[in-house]
Protein backbone atom coordinates (compact mmCIF):
# COMPACT_ATOMS: atom_id res chain seq x y z
CA UNK A 1 0.00 0.00 0.00
CA UNK A 2 1.32 3.50 -1.40
CA UNK A 3 1.82 6.30 1.68
CA UNK A 4 -1.39 8.29 2.39
CA UNK A 5 -2.11 11.28 4.65
CA UNK A 6 -4.64 10.54 7.60
CA UNK A 7 -5.04 12.06 10.89
CA UNK A 8 -4.67 10.37 13.96
CA UNK A 9 -8.34 9.37 15.03
CA UNK A 10 -8.89 8.33 10.80
CA UNK A 11 -5.46 6.08 10.66
CA UNK A 12 -6.85 4.37 14.30
CA UNK A 13 -9.91 3.45 13.02
CA UNK A 14 -8.05 2.26 9.22
CA UNK A 15 -5.67 -0.18 11.17
CA UNK A 16 -8.24 -1.64 13.41
CA UNK A 17 -10.13 -2.76 10.66
CA UNK A 18 -7.04 -4.01 8.78
CA UNK A 19 -5.83 -6.33 12.17
CA UNK A 20 -9.23 -7.43 12.15
CA UNK A 21 -11.61 -5.67 14.52
CA UNK A 22 -14.88 -6.96 14.55
CA UNK A 23 -16.72 -4.63 16.78
CA UNK A 24 -16.13 -1.19 17.95
CA UNK A 25 -18.55 0.12 20.56
CA UNK A 26 -18.21 4.08 21.36
CA UNK A 27 -19.36 7.22 22.14
CA UNK A 28 -18.56 10.69 20.94
CA UNK A 29 -16.29 12.47 22.86
CA UNK A 30 -13.96 15.80 21.44
CA UNK A 31 -10.77 15.23 20.58
CA UNK A 32 -11.36 11.96 19.51
CA UNK A 33 -15.15 12.38 17.96
CA UNK A 34 -13.48 11.52 14.37
CA UNK A 35 -12.59 7.75 15.18
CA UNK A 36 -16.37 6.62 15.64
CA UNK A 37 -17.16 8.17 13.20
CA UNK A 38 -14.71 6.83 10.52
CA UNK A 39 -16.06 3.78 11.92
CA UNK A 40 -20.12 4.48 11.45
CA UNK A 41 -18.84 4.69 7.94
CA UNK A 42 -16.23 1.92 7.61
CA UNK A 43 -17.16 -0.70 9.43
CA UNK A 44 -20.22 -1.74 7.74
CA UNK A 45 -18.01 -2.18 4.50
CA UNK A 46 -16.10 -4.27 6.07
CA UNK A 47 -18.60 -6.97 7.78
CA UNK A 48 -17.60 -5.04 10.82
CA UNK A 49 -20.21 -3.49 13.67
CA UNK A 50 -20.21 0.12 14.84
CA UNK A 51 -22.46 0.77 17.45
CA UNK A 52 -23.00 4.11 19.00
CA UNK A 53 -23.43 2.69 23.00
CA UNK A 54 -25.79 4.71 25.39
CA UNK A 55 -23.04 5.98 27.38
CA UNK A 56 -19.54 4.83 27.90
CA UNK A 57 -20.44 2.51 30.77
CA UNK A 58 -22.53 0.92 28.18
CA UNK A 59 -19.76 0.99 25.71
CA UNK A 60 -17.45 -0.73 27.66
CA UNK A 61 -19.40 -3.62 28.90
CA UNK A 62 -20.22 -4.24 25.58
CA UNK A 63 -16.43 -4.60 24.63
CA UNK A 64 -16.34 -7.07 27.65
CA UNK A 65 -19.52 -9.47 26.20
CA UNK A 66 -17.72 -9.17 22.65
CA UNK A 67 -13.95 -9.96 23.96
CA UNK A 68 -15.81 -12.68 26.00
CA UNK A 69 -17.33 -13.98 22.78
CA UNK A 70 -14.04 -14.14 21.19
CA UNK A 71 -14.13 -11.67 18.74
CA UNK A 72 -11.55 -8.63 18.33
CA UNK A 73 -13.58 -5.56 19.88
CA UNK A 74 -12.35 -1.84 20.82
CA UNK A 75 -13.62 0.95 22.26
CA UNK A 76 -12.29 4.45 22.23
CA UNK A 77 -12.88 7.51 24.11
CA UNK A 78 -10.84 10.93 25.60
CA UNK A 79 -10.06 11.36 29.31
CA UNK A 80 -13.41 11.96 30.70
CA UNK A 81 -15.11 8.57 28.91
CA UNK A 82 -12.39 6.78 30.15
CA UNK A 83 -12.59 7.33 33.52
CA UNK A 84 -16.34 6.26 33.11
CA UNK A 85 -14.88 3.06 31.54
CA UNK A 86 -12.61 2.15 34.60
CA UNK A 87 -14.95 -0.10 36.04
CA UNK A 88 -15.25 -2.31 33.25
CA UNK A 89 -11.81 -2.10 32.10
CA UNK A 90 -11.44 -3.74 35.51
CA UNK A 91 -13.67 -6.35 34.94
CA UNK A 92 -12.09 -7.15 31.86
CA UNK A 93 -8.64 -7.50 33.12
CA UNK A 94 -10.25 -9.64 36.16
CA UNK A 95 -11.99 -11.50 33.58
CA UNK A 96 -8.77 -12.38 31.69
CA UNK A 97 -10.34 -11.00 28.11
CA UNK A 98 -8.45 -9.15 25.13
CA UNK A 99 -9.36 -5.95 23.83
CA UNK A 100 -7.94 -2.31 22.14
CA UNK A 101 -8.90 0.89 24.43
CA UNK A 102 -8.12 3.78 22.70
CA UNK A 103 -7.13 7.46 25.00
CA UNK A 104 -6.86 10.84 23.15
CA UNK A 105 -6.41 12.64 26.08
CA UNK A 106 -7.51 16.27 26.94
CA UNK A 107 -6.83 18.48 29.29
CA UNK A 108 -8.68 17.68 32.70
CA UNK A 109 -9.71 17.14 35.90
CA UNK A 110 -12.97 17.10 35.20
CA UNK A 111 -14.55 17.98 32.17
CA UNK A 112 -11.20 20.29 31.82
CA UNK A 113 -11.35 21.14 28.02
CA UNK A 114 -10.71 19.84 24.67
CA UNK A 115 -7.19 20.88 23.73
CA UNK A 116 -4.18 18.08 23.78
CA UNK A 117 -2.75 17.07 27.73
CA UNK A 118 -0.90 13.33 29.19
CA UNK A 119 -2.50 14.13 32.17
CA UNK A 120 -3.92 10.67 32.39
CA UNK A 121 -0.76 8.90 32.62
CA UNK A 122 -0.82 7.91 36.49
CA UNK A 123 -4.89 6.03 35.57
CA UNK A 124 -3.65 4.60 32.58
CA UNK A 125 -0.41 3.17 34.42
CA UNK A 126 -1.23 3.08 37.74
CA UNK A 127 -4.41 1.04 37.99
CA UNK A 128 -7.31 3.43 36.98
CA UNK A 129 -9.81 0.98 37.86
CA UNK A 130 -9.67 -1.43 41.02
CA UNK A 131 -7.80 -4.44 42.14
CA UNK A 132 -4.42 -6.02 41.28
CA UNK A 133 -4.35 -5.75 37.73
CA UNK A 134 -2.14 -4.39 35.04
CA UNK A 135 -2.09 -3.55 31.49
CA UNK A 136 0.30 -2.55 28.33
CA UNK A 137 0.37 0.97 27.56
CA UNK A 138 1.38 1.87 24.44
CA UNK A 139 2.34 5.86 23.47
CA UNK A 140 3.17 5.86 20.06
CA UNK A 141 4.56 9.38 18.92
CA UNK A 142 3.51 9.89 14.89
CA UNK A 143 0.87 8.66 13.19
CA UNK A 144 2.76 6.34 11.29
CA UNK A 145 3.63 4.39 14.84
CA UNK A 146 0.21 4.95 16.39
CA UNK A 147 -1.04 2.79 13.70
CA UNK A 148 1.63 0.47 13.95
CA UNK A 149 1.17 -0.27 17.95
CA UNK A 150 -2.93 -0.44 17.48
CA UNK A 151 -2.43 -3.39 15.09
CA UNK A 152 0.14 -5.06 17.47
CA UNK A 153 -2.18 -4.10 20.42
CA UNK A 154 -4.34 -6.40 19.43
CA UNK A 155 -2.06 -9.15 19.04
CA UNK A 156 -0.35 -8.38 22.36
CA UNK A 157 -4.39 -8.51 23.87
CA UNK A 158 -4.76 -11.38 22.03
CA UNK A 159 -1.46 -13.23 23.14
CA UNK A 160 -2.17 -12.38 27.07
CA UNK A 161 -5.89 -12.50 27.48
CA UNK A 162 -5.82 -8.70 29.33
CA UNK A 163 -6.85 -5.61 27.48
CA UNK A 164 -4.42 -3.09 25.96
CA UNK A 165 -4.45 0.54 25.77
CA UNK A 166 -3.32 3.32 23.49
CA UNK A 167 -2.36 6.68 24.34
CA UNK A 168 -2.06 9.51 22.32
CA UNK A 169 -2.67 13.28 23.49
CA UNK A 170 -5.44 15.19 21.41
CA UNK A 171 -2.77 16.49 18.98
CA UNK A 172 -2.06 12.51 17.64
CA UNK A 173 -5.43 12.28 16.87
CA UNK A 174 -6.28 15.51 15.29
CA UNK A 175 -2.59 15.58 13.43
CA UNK A 176 -2.46 14.47 9.50
CA UNK A 177 0.75 12.68 8.45
CA UNK A 178 1.79 10.04 5.40
CA UNK A 179 1.03 6.66 6.78
CA UNK A 180 1.11 3.21 5.55
CA UNK A 181 -0.50 0.17 7.09
CA UNK A 182 1.72 -2.05 7.83
CA UNK A 183 1.57 -5.51 9.26
CA UNK A 184 3.18 -6.05 12.58
CA UNK A 185 5.61 -9.06 13.38
CA UNK A 186 4.11 -12.37 13.54
CA UNK A 187 3.51 -13.53 16.85
CA UNK A 188 2.37 -16.83 17.93
CA UNK A 189 -1.58 -16.76 18.81
CA UNK A 190 -2.89 -18.76 21.19
CA UNK A 191 -6.37 -20.50 20.45
CA UNK A 192 -9.38 -18.66 21.51
CA UNK A 193 -10.75 -21.96 23.28
CA UNK A 194 -12.24 -20.13 26.18
CA UNK A 195 -14.99 -18.04 24.25
CA UNK A 196 -18.77 -18.50 25.00
CA UNK A 197 -19.51 -19.82 21.73
CA UNK A 198 -21.76 -22.60 22.82
CA UNK A 199 -20.60 -26.08 24.01
CA UNK A 200 -20.56 -27.57 20.66
CA UNK A 201 -20.68 -31.00 22.19
CA UNK A 202 -17.00 -29.93 24.03
CA UNK A 203 -18.61 -31.48 27.29
CA UNK A 204 -17.95 -28.44 29.31
CA UNK A 205 -18.86 -24.52 29.53
CA UNK A 206 -16.90 -21.69 29.06
CA UNK A 207 -17.18 -19.12 31.72
CA UNK A 208 -16.92 -15.74 31.48
CA UNK A 209 -16.40 -14.17 35.10
CA UNK A 210 -14.41 -12.04 37.59
CA UNK A 211 -16.29 -13.25 40.62
CA UNK A 212 -14.54 -15.15 43.40
CA UNK A 213 -16.11 -15.57 46.61
CA UNK A 214 -13.65 -17.72 48.33
CA UNK A 215 -10.54 -15.49 49.27
CA UNK A 216 -8.34 -18.48 48.38
CA UNK A 217 -9.62 -18.73 45.61
CA UNK A 218 -9.41 -14.82 44.72
CA UNK A 219 -5.73 -14.68 45.49
CA UNK A 220 -5.13 -17.97 43.62
CA UNK A 221 -6.56 -16.24 40.56
CA UNK A 222 -4.64 -13.22 41.42
CA UNK A 223 -1.49 -15.26 41.55
CA UNK A 224 -2.25 -16.32 38.23
CA UNK A 225 -2.55 -12.47 36.89
CA UNK A 226 0.74 -11.55 38.22
CA UNK A 227 2.36 -14.72 36.53
CA UNK A 228 1.22 -13.20 33.26
CA UNK A 229 2.10 -9.23 34.26
CA UNK A 230 5.73 -10.70 34.69
CA UNK A 231 4.90 -12.41 31.53
CA UNK A 232 3.99 -9.00 30.02
CA UNK A 233 7.29 -7.30 32.09
CA UNK A 234 9.86 -9.13 30.71
CA UNK A 235 8.74 -9.17 26.84
CA UNK A 236 6.68 -5.99 25.96
CA UNK A 237 9.06 -2.86 26.92
CA UNK A 238 9.60 -0.59 23.90
CA UNK A 239 11.49 2.61 24.09
CA UNK A 240 13.58 4.84 21.48
CA UNK A 241 17.07 5.86 22.47
CA UNK A 242 17.94 9.35 20.79
CA UNK A 243 20.81 10.93 20.55
CA UNK A 244 22.41 9.29 24.35
CA UNK A 245 25.79 8.42 22.92
CA UNK A 246 27.48 11.52 25.04
CA UNK A 247 24.92 13.85 26.91
CA UNK A 248 25.31 16.89 29.18
CA UNK A 249 21.46 15.82 29.93
CA UNK A 250 18.36 13.56 29.33
CA UNK A 251 15.29 14.43 28.37
CA UNK A 252 12.47 11.71 29.44
CA UNK A 253 9.16 12.30 27.16
CA UNK A 254 6.59 9.93 25.40
CA UNK A 255 3.69 10.49 22.83
CA UNK A 256 3.83 14.26 21.30
CA UNK A 257 6.08 15.92 23.72
CA UNK A 258 9.28 13.68 22.32
CA UNK A 259 9.01 15.18 18.91
CA UNK A 260 8.88 18.81 20.50
CA UNK A 261 11.83 17.82 22.71
CA UNK A 262 13.87 16.80 19.33
CA UNK A 263 13.26 20.22 18.19
CA UNK A 264 14.31 21.15 21.45
CA UNK A 265 17.55 19.04 21.20
CA UNK A 266 18.30 20.37 18.12
CA UNK A 267 18.34 23.91 19.07
CA UNK A 268 20.42 22.86 21.75
CA UNK A 269 23.05 21.28 19.48
CA UNK A 270 23.28 25.00 17.97
CA UNK A 271 24.18 26.14 20.80
CA UNK A 272 27.41 23.34 21.97
CA UNK A 273 24.87 21.38 24.22
CA UNK A 274 24.70 18.06 23.49
CA UNK A 275 20.70 16.53 25.31
CA UNK A 276 19.70 12.95 24.71
CA UNK A 277 16.47 11.80 24.81
CA UNK A 278 14.76 8.75 26.03
CA UNK A 279 11.02 7.94 24.93
CA UNK A 280 9.28 4.99 26.98
CA UNK A 281 7.11 3.59 23.88
CA UNK A 282 5.84 1.30 26.47
CA UNK A 283 4.47 3.00 29.55
CA UNK A 284 3.46 0.04 31.49
CA UNK A 285 5.77 -2.07 31.43
CA UNK A 286 7.96 1.27 31.57
CA UNK A 287 11.73 0.50 30.69
CA UNK A 288 13.37 1.21 34.31
CA UNK A 289 16.34 -0.72 33.50
CA UNK A 290 17.39 1.95 30.49
CA UNK A 291 16.93 4.69 32.98
CA UNK A 292 19.28 3.33 35.33
CA UNK A 293 21.79 2.07 32.72
CA UNK A 294 21.63 5.78 31.39
CA UNK A 295 22.21 7.55 34.66
CA UNK A 296 26.17 7.39 34.26
CA UNK A 297 26.21 9.22 30.99
CA UNK A 298 24.20 12.32 32.42
CA UNK A 299 24.59 15.15 34.58
CA UNK A 300 20.92 15.14 34.70
CA UNK A 301 17.41 13.56 33.71
CA UNK A 302 14.63 16.03 32.95
CA UNK A 303 10.97 15.06 32.82
CA UNK A 304 8.75 16.57 30.02
CA UNK A 305 5.07 16.19 30.41
CA UNK A 306 2.01 17.73 29.15
CA UNK A 307 0.87 17.33 32.84
CA UNK A 308 2.06 18.23 36.31
CA UNK A 309 4.22 15.47 36.51
CA UNK A 310 3.66 11.91 36.50
CA UNK A 311 5.92 9.70 34.40
CA UNK A 312 8.52 12.02 36.03
CA UNK A 313 7.62 9.50 39.15
CA UNK A 314 8.63 6.53 37.58
CA UNK A 315 11.99 8.22 36.05
CA UNK A 316 13.19 8.98 39.36
CA UNK A 317 12.20 5.05 39.95
CA UNK A 318 14.49 4.01 36.69
CA UNK A 319 17.39 7.00 37.80
CA UNK A 320 17.16 5.14 41.33
CA UNK A 321 18.82 8.08 43.03
CA UNK A 322 22.02 8.39 40.57
CA UNK A 323 21.27 11.64 39.12
CA UNK A 324 18.85 14.32 40.19
CA UNK A 325 15.73 14.24 37.96
CA UNK A 326 13.68 17.78 37.11
CA UNK A 327 10.59 18.25 35.68
CA UNK A 328 9.26 20.58 33.37
CA UNK A 329 5.07 20.38 32.18
CA UNK A 330 2.95 22.38 30.43
CA UNK A 331 -1.59 21.35 31.51
CA UNK A 332 -4.19 22.20 31.07
CA UNK A 333 -4.38 21.73 27.23
CA UNK A 334 -0.85 23.98 26.65
CA UNK A 335 1.29 22.67 24.31
CA UNK A 336 4.99 23.15 25.63
CA UNK A 337 7.41 24.69 22.93
CA UNK A 338 10.93 24.03 21.90
CA UNK A 339 12.62 27.38 23.21
CA UNK A 340 10.78 27.05 27.37
CA UNK A 341 12.23 23.64 26.90
CA UNK A 342 15.70 24.66 25.56
CA UNK A 343 15.43 27.44 28.66
CA UNK A 344 14.69 24.90 31.09
CA UNK A 345 17.34 22.65 29.96
CA UNK A 346 20.09 25.58 30.09
CA UNK A 347 18.55 26.42 33.79
CA UNK A 348 19.67 23.19 34.95
CA UNK A 349 22.81 22.83 33.88
CA UNK A 350 24.05 26.19 34.81
CA UNK A 351 22.99 24.98 38.37
CA UNK A 352 24.51 21.88 37.82
CA UNK A 353 28.04 23.25 36.88
CA UNK B 1 -5.69 36.16 -7.22
CA UNK B 2 -7.64 39.92 -7.31
CA UNK B 3 -9.51 38.51 -10.15
CA UNK B 4 -11.67 36.29 -7.70
CA UNK B 5 -14.82 37.34 -6.60
CA UNK B 6 -15.27 39.17 -3.10
CA UNK B 7 -16.10 36.41 -1.34
CA UNK B 8 -13.77 33.45 -1.33
CA UNK B 9 -15.65 30.37 -0.40
CA UNK B 10 -12.69 27.94 1.07
CA UNK B 11 -14.15 24.43 1.08
CA UNK B 12 -13.58 20.84 0.55
CA UNK B 13 -12.78 17.54 1.87
CA UNK B 14 -12.00 16.96 6.20
CA UNK B 15 -8.21 17.55 6.10
CA UNK B 16 -7.72 18.57 2.61
CA UNK B 17 -5.72 21.50 3.54
CA UNK B 18 -8.70 24.17 3.20
CA UNK B 19 -7.18 26.17 6.28
CA UNK B 20 -3.65 27.02 5.07
CA UNK B 21 -4.70 27.79 1.35
CA UNK B 22 -7.45 30.20 3.29
CA UNK B 23 -4.88 31.32 5.96
CA UNK B 24 -2.19 31.74 3.07
CA UNK B 25 -4.36 33.36 0.67
CA UNK B 26 -6.08 36.09 2.76
CA UNK B 27 -2.15 36.92 3.48
CA UNK B 28 -1.51 37.22 0.55
CA UNK B 29 -4.46 39.32 -0.07
CA UNK B 30 -3.04 42.08 2.70
CA UNK B 31 0.28 41.87 1.28
CA UNK B 32 -0.96 43.26 -2.06
CA UNK B 33 -2.70 45.80 -0.13
CA UNK B 34 -6.28 45.23 -0.06
CA UNK B 35 -8.36 45.96 2.64
CA UNK B 36 -8.76 41.70 3.60
CA UNK B 37 -10.69 39.90 6.23
CA UNK B 38 -11.14 36.01 6.99
CA UNK B 39 -13.80 34.25 8.68
CA UNK B 40 -13.18 30.62 10.57
CA UNK B 41 -16.49 28.44 10.35
CA UNK B 42 -14.83 25.42 10.89
CA UNK B 43 -17.39 24.22 13.51
CA UNK B 44 -15.90 20.37 12.95
CA UNK B 45 -12.79 20.26 13.72
CA UNK B 46 -10.98 21.09 17.62
CA UNK B 47 -7.50 21.61 16.46
CA UNK B 48 -5.51 23.41 13.44
CA UNK B 49 -8.01 26.03 12.51
CA UNK B 50 -7.87 29.02 11.22
CA UNK B 51 -8.11 31.10 14.43
CA UNK B 52 -4.74 30.12 16.24
CA UNK B 53 -2.54 32.52 13.76
CA UNK B 54 -5.25 35.27 14.73
CA UNK B 55 -2.07 36.83 15.98
CA UNK B 56 -0.16 36.83 12.71
CA UNK B 57 -2.82 37.74 10.52
CA UNK B 58 -3.89 40.44 12.61
CA UNK B 59 -0.48 42.14 12.39
CA UNK B 60 -0.70 42.48 9.02
CA UNK B 61 -3.73 44.35 9.12
CA UNK B 62 -6.07 41.15 8.26
CA UNK B 63 -9.38 41.49 10.16
CA UNK B 64 -10.22 37.90 11.83
CA UNK B 65 -12.99 36.66 12.62
CA UNK B 66 -13.68 33.72 14.68
CA UNK B 67 -15.15 33.05 18.69
CA UNK B 68 -13.42 35.57 20.85
CA UNK B 69 -11.63 35.00 24.22
CA UNK B 70 -12.38 31.96 26.35
CA UNK B 71 -14.95 30.75 23.95
CA UNK B 72 -12.06 30.31 21.13
CA UNK B 73 -12.39 26.30 22.30
CA UNK B 74 -15.82 25.95 23.09
CA UNK B 75 -16.86 23.20 21.43
CA UNK B 76 -20.23 24.57 20.44
CA UNK B 77 -21.47 25.13 17.07
CA UNK B 78 -22.27 29.28 17.47
CA UNK B 79 -20.73 31.72 15.03
CA UNK B 80 -19.93 34.93 15.29
CA UNK B 81 -21.93 37.44 14.36
CA UNK B 82 -19.75 39.54 12.57
CA UNK B 83 -19.21 37.23 9.73
CA UNK B 84 -22.50 39.07 8.34
CA UNK B 85 -20.62 42.14 8.36
CA UNK B 86 -17.73 40.84 6.33
CA UNK B 87 -20.63 39.62 3.64
CA UNK B 88 -22.48 42.57 3.36
CA UNK B 89 -19.74 45.58 4.07
CA UNK B 90 -18.16 45.80 0.15
CA UNK B 91 -14.71 47.45 1.08
CA UNK B 92 -13.32 44.02 2.13
CA UNK B 93 -11.99 41.25 0.82
CA UNK B 94 -12.68 38.58 2.13
CA UNK B 95 -12.14 34.67 2.72
CA UNK B 96 -14.61 32.26 4.56
CA UNK B 97 -12.96 29.39 5.96
CA UNK B 98 -15.28 26.79 6.25
CA UNK B 99 -15.25 23.38 7.74
CA UNK B 100 -14.82 20.37 6.02
CA UNK B 101 -16.92 18.01 4.24
CA UNK B 102 -20.71 18.28 3.86
CA UNK B 103 -20.94 18.19 7.77
CA UNK B 104 -18.80 21.56 7.92
CA UNK B 105 -19.97 23.36 5.03
CA UNK B 106 -23.90 22.95 6.56
CA UNK B 107 -22.56 26.07 8.46
CA UNK B 108 -22.40 28.07 5.63
CA UNK B 109 -26.00 26.86 4.62
CA UNK B 110 -27.00 29.40 6.81
CA UNK B 111 -25.93 32.48 4.70
CA UNK B 112 -27.51 31.43 1.90
CA UNK B 113 -29.81 34.22 1.99
CA UNK B 114 -26.55 36.66 1.56
CA UNK B 115 -24.66 34.43 -0.87
CA UNK B 116 -26.85 33.78 -3.93
CA UNK B 117 -26.85 37.34 -5.37
CA UNK B 118 -23.44 38.19 -3.76
CA UNK B 119 -20.53 38.10 -5.50
CA UNK B 120 -19.02 35.01 -3.98
CA UNK B 121 -16.67 32.53 -5.68
CA UNK B 122 -16.56 28.55 -3.72
CA UNK B 123 -13.21 26.69 -3.91
CA UNK B 124 -13.30 23.03 -3.42
CA UNK B 125 -10.05 22.13 -2.31
CA UNK B 126 -8.80 18.64 -3.39
CA UNK B 127 -5.97 16.43 -1.80
CA UNK B 128 -5.79 13.29 -3.93
CA UNK B 129 -3.12 11.64 -1.08
CA UNK B 130 -6.74 11.83 1.10
CA UNK B 131 -7.75 8.22 1.07
CA UNK B 132 -11.35 9.57 0.46
CA UNK B 133 -10.45 11.89 -2.17
CA UNK B 134 -7.94 10.01 -4.15
CA UNK B 135 -10.07 9.74 -7.28
CA UNK B 136 -12.33 11.66 -9.69
CA UNK B 137 -15.22 10.38 -8.75
CA UNK B 138 -14.68 10.10 -5.02
CA UNK B 139 -13.94 13.97 -5.45
CA UNK B 140 -17.28 14.52 -7.67
CA UNK B 141 -19.67 13.02 -4.92
CA UNK B 142 -17.99 15.42 -2.10
CA UNK B 143 -18.09 18.16 -4.45
CA UNK B 144 -22.01 17.57 -4.61
CA UNK B 145 -22.37 16.76 -0.52
CA UNK B 146 -20.70 20.05 0.05
CA UNK B 147 -22.62 21.80 -2.66
CA UNK B 148 -25.99 20.45 -0.97
CA UNK B 149 -25.24 21.48 2.48
CA UNK B 150 -23.75 25.03 1.66
CA UNK B 151 -26.80 25.26 -0.56
CA UNK B 152 -24.36 26.98 -3.03
CA UNK B 153 -22.46 26.00 -6.18
CA UNK B 154 -18.43 25.52 -6.42
CA UNK B 155 -16.86 27.83 -9.08
CA UNK B 156 -13.24 26.75 -8.75
CA UNK B 157 -11.17 23.58 -7.90
CA UNK B 158 -7.90 23.94 -5.94
CA UNK B 159 -5.09 21.29 -6.39
CA UNK B 160 -3.74 20.85 -2.85
CA UNK B 161 -2.76 17.20 -3.12
CA UNK B 162 0.60 17.07 -0.97
CA UNK B 163 2.42 14.94 1.32
CA UNK B 164 3.19 17.98 3.79
CA UNK B 165 7.27 18.43 4.04
CA UNK B 166 7.74 15.33 1.78
CA UNK B 167 5.42 16.74 -0.85
CA UNK B 168 6.87 15.74 -4.53
CA UNK B 169 5.97 17.33 -7.93
CA UNK B 170 5.27 14.03 -8.88
CA UNK B 171 2.59 14.17 -5.90
CA UNK B 172 1.23 17.62 -7.42
CA UNK B 173 0.87 16.23 -10.56
CA UNK B 174 -1.17 13.34 -9.90
CA UNK B 175 -3.40 15.26 -8.02
CA UNK B 176 -3.92 17.46 -10.65
CA UNK B 177 -4.78 14.58 -12.86
CA UNK B 178 -7.71 13.88 -10.86
CA UNK B 179 -8.35 17.59 -10.76
CA UNK B 180 -8.25 18.81 -14.22
CA UNK B 181 -10.69 15.01 -14.95
CA UNK B 182 -13.29 16.56 -11.90
CA UNK B 183 -12.41 19.94 -13.79
CA UNK B 184 -13.38 18.31 -17.16
CA UNK B 185 -16.91 16.60 -15.94
CA UNK B 186 -18.25 19.18 -13.17
CA UNK B 187 -17.19 22.30 -16.05
CA UNK B 188 -15.53 23.67 -13.41
CA UNK B 189 -12.13 25.27 -14.00
CA UNK B 190 -9.18 24.99 -11.70
CA UNK B 191 -8.07 28.21 -10.52
CA UNK B 192 -4.79 26.92 -8.46
CA UNK B 193 -1.94 24.14 -8.04
CA UNK B 194 -0.64 24.53 -4.33
CA UNK B 195 2.97 23.79 -3.85
CA UNK B 196 5.06 24.19 -0.98
CA UNK B 197 7.57 26.90 -1.88
CA UNK B 198 10.27 24.16 -2.25
CA UNK B 199 8.98 22.84 -5.08
CA UNK B 200 6.52 25.26 -6.06
CA UNK B 201 9.20 26.55 -9.06
CA UNK B 202 9.19 23.28 -10.45
CA UNK B 203 5.71 22.65 -11.15
CA UNK B 204 5.76 22.68 -15.45
CA UNK B 205 3.99 25.06 -17.26
CA UNK B 206 0.64 23.92 -19.52
CA UNK B 207 -1.43 22.84 -16.26
CA UNK B 208 -4.77 24.37 -15.81
CA UNK B 209 -4.22 26.59 -12.76
CA UNK B 210 -2.21 28.94 -11.46
CA UNK B 211 0.74 27.96 -9.27
CA UNK B 212 0.44 29.00 -5.42
CA UNK B 213 3.28 28.49 -3.27
CA UNK B 214 2.21 27.52 0.12
CA UNK B 215 4.06 28.53 3.39
CA UNK B 216 3.06 26.06 6.23
CA UNK B 217 1.58 28.45 8.76
CA UNK B 218 -0.37 25.83 10.31
CA UNK B 219 2.14 23.30 10.93
CA UNK B 220 3.83 23.91 14.68
CA UNK B 221 7.81 24.46 14.22
CA UNK B 222 8.23 20.27 15.98
CA UNK B 223 5.67 18.58 13.53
Amino acid sequence: MAKVLMKGNEAIGAAAIKAGCKFFFGYPITPQSELPEYMAREMPKAGATFLQAESEVAAINMVYGAAGAGARVMTSSSSPGISLKQEGISYIAGAELPCVIVNIIRGGPGLGGIQPAQSDYFQATKGGGHGDYKMVVLAPASVQELTDLLMEGFDIADQYRNPVMIIGDGMLGQMMEPVELREPKKRNLPPKDWATTGTGGRGHTNVINSLFIDPAECEKHNLKLKAKFDEMEKNEKKYEIYNCDNPDIIVAAYGTTSRIVKTAIDKCKDEGINVGLIRPISLWPFPYEVFEEYADRAKAFLSVEMSLGQMVEDVKLGVNGKKPVYFYGRTGGMVPVPDDIVAEIKKILGGAK
Amino acid sequence: MLEDKRIRIVTGHYGSGKTEFAVNYVINLAKSGKKAAIADLDIVNPYFRSREEKGRMERLGIRVVAPEGKFINADVPALPADINTLLQDESYQVVLDVGGDAAGARALGRYYPHLKDADYDMFIVVNANRPNTASSEAVIEYIQDIERAARIRATGLVNNTHMLRETTVEDVLRGQRVVEEVSRQKDLPVKYICAIERIAGQIPAGLAGEVFPIKMYMRPEWL
